[in-house]
């Protein structure tokens, strides 16, 4: 449907656009009352059908502040889904009552078959294990903040790497950059997903190793990136149990860390970062959590226009 | 049907030895009235052995199939029981409702008579990933 702008997966922006994002992000950050009306009369529709703290209230959080309108479904048990409506039916039917949706869905692809149901612009908020680019941005922007480059860093990437959608987006994403090498730990049940290997990290020739050790290459880290073991990618819940309590950061585990390392979780965690790092100055989650209302504002602003209705 | 001669239809020469069901599957011609004609294992010699389709009808023959399943095939299109044009195949970009994404995570598994849609992602492997998901096609 139509030639609207849609973010489905990170790489749907380009380096170039994410730069502007950012720096459109920064000016949001330091002019807050200068965008207080850049929105007003828009309506933003946020459609959760798997559940959410931070992605969906941010994108809210992110539209208030840009002075327009929120409307939400926040559970699938709430929608016409729990009746049987198909996603296009669905999208089609909250098309007719806002300018731009944000949308999260456990099956992988929903968002590209919302999208294309729509002359709306659509942002994925996560399909199932797949792809998550506004929490990518949210990273980036943090990236940025906290390092002030994205070339010549050294990235940890803890934990699940293969449901975790952060963790494929967060890849795609940085693996335009030069000088960027990833260290990747995770159980061998949870590696990194052959095909993130093979058409991301080989075909850009970015280096990798991966490890089952989180100590292993902890001094060579610029970043820590953790990510939760998700329950609701098991469809065993042994499965789940054997490997939830795989790598749990501790500051003792940090002995042999740079003193500029910035650790960051997409968050929520469930135990995998001792709550005794969250006062270390590295421990930049929470201030990530903020960043990822600032760059969904920036995103909002820069769909809306794309699609002519600001 | 004389297999020797169609008049108007399709000649699809140089299929693997074995192929040339898959193909007629694929293609749909089970169950129709078309007339078909299945040449296997012949005697070839770029090939060894290979198999031979006549098709004597002139339907819109979907080439993506056939270069997803064998792209070194020829087809010779035959007007008035002549050989018209000479097709060569390669691997196509996109499938569609060729092969079935086996993720059950994939939200074709759910979304209501949503077409199943594949990319080329590698030709030189003739790997095929899921427009969806990105789960690579399992033939």
């Amino acid at each position: 449907m139509g030639n609207v702008r849609t973010i489905i997966d990170i790489l749907d922006l380009s380096t170039q656009e994410i730069d502007e994002l950012i720096d459109s992000a920064r000016d949001i950050i330091a002019n807050p009352s200068a965008y207080a009306e850049a929105c007003r009369g828009k309506t933003l529709a946020t459609l959760f059908y798997e559940p959410s703290t931070r992605t969906r209230m941010s994108f809210e959080a992110a539209m208030y502040l840009l002075g327009g309108n929120v409307i939400t479904v926040a559970s699938a048990a709430n929608s016409s889904a729990a009746k049987g409506e198909s996603i296009a039916d669905t999208i089609k039917t909250v098309s007719c009552y806002s300018d731009i949706i944000a949308m999260r869905h456990p099956k992988e692809g929903a968002a590209l078959v919302a999208s294309r149901a729509t002359g709306v612009p659509v942002m994925n908020g996560g399909d199932g294990g797949h792809c998550h680019p506004t929490q990518t941005l949210t990273d980036l922007l943090t990236i940025a903040r906290e390092k002030g480059r994205f070339s010549d860093l050294t990235i940890g990437l803890c934990g699940d790497l293969k449901f975790g959608r952060t963790v494929h987006s967060l890849i795609n994403a940085l693996c335009r950059y030069e000088g960027v090498r990833f260290v990747l730990i995770s159980p061998e049940e949870l590696k990194v997903p052959s095909y993130v290997k093979e058409e991301a990290l080989d075909a850009a020739g970015v280096p990798y190793v991966e490890t089952t050790d989180l100590s292993e290459h902890m001094a060579e880290l610029d970043v820590l990136y953790m990510t939760r073991v998700q329950r609701e990618r098991f469809f065993n819940e042994e499965d789940y149990l054997r490997l939830k309590d795989s790598y749990i950061l501790t500051p003792e585990k940090l002995t042999d860390a740079k003193q500029d390392l910035i650790i960051m979780h997409p968050l929520p965690r469930v135990n995998e970062i001792s709550v005794a790092i969250d006062d270390d100055p590295r421990a930049c989650y929470f201030r990530q959590v903020l960043n990822g209302k600032y760059i969904r504002a920036a995103l909002i602003l820069k769909l809306l226009k794309e699609a002519g209705t600001l | 049907m004389n297999i020797d001669s169609i008049s108007n239809g399709y000649v699809i020469d140089h299929i693997t030895a074995g192929k040339s069901m898959e193909i007629y599957r694929l293609l749909g011609l089970a169950g129709t009235d078309i007339p078909v004609a299945l040449i296997t294992n012949c005697a070839s010699s770029k090939m060894g052995r290979k198999d031979i389709m006549k098709i004597d009808a002139d339907i819109e023959l979907d080439l993506d199939v056939i270069g997803f399943v064998d792209p070194d095939v020829t087809v010779s299109v035959i007007r008035d029981s002549k050989c018209v044009e000479k097709l060569t195949l390669a691997l196509p970009e996109r499938l569609v409702n060729v092969v079935k994404c086996k993720n059950p995570r994939c939200i074709t598994t759910i979304e209501q008579e949503l077409d199943q849609c594949f990319r080329l992602t590698n030709r030189a492997e003739k790997v095929y990933r899921c427009e969806y998901c990105e789960t690579k096609a399992e033939f």
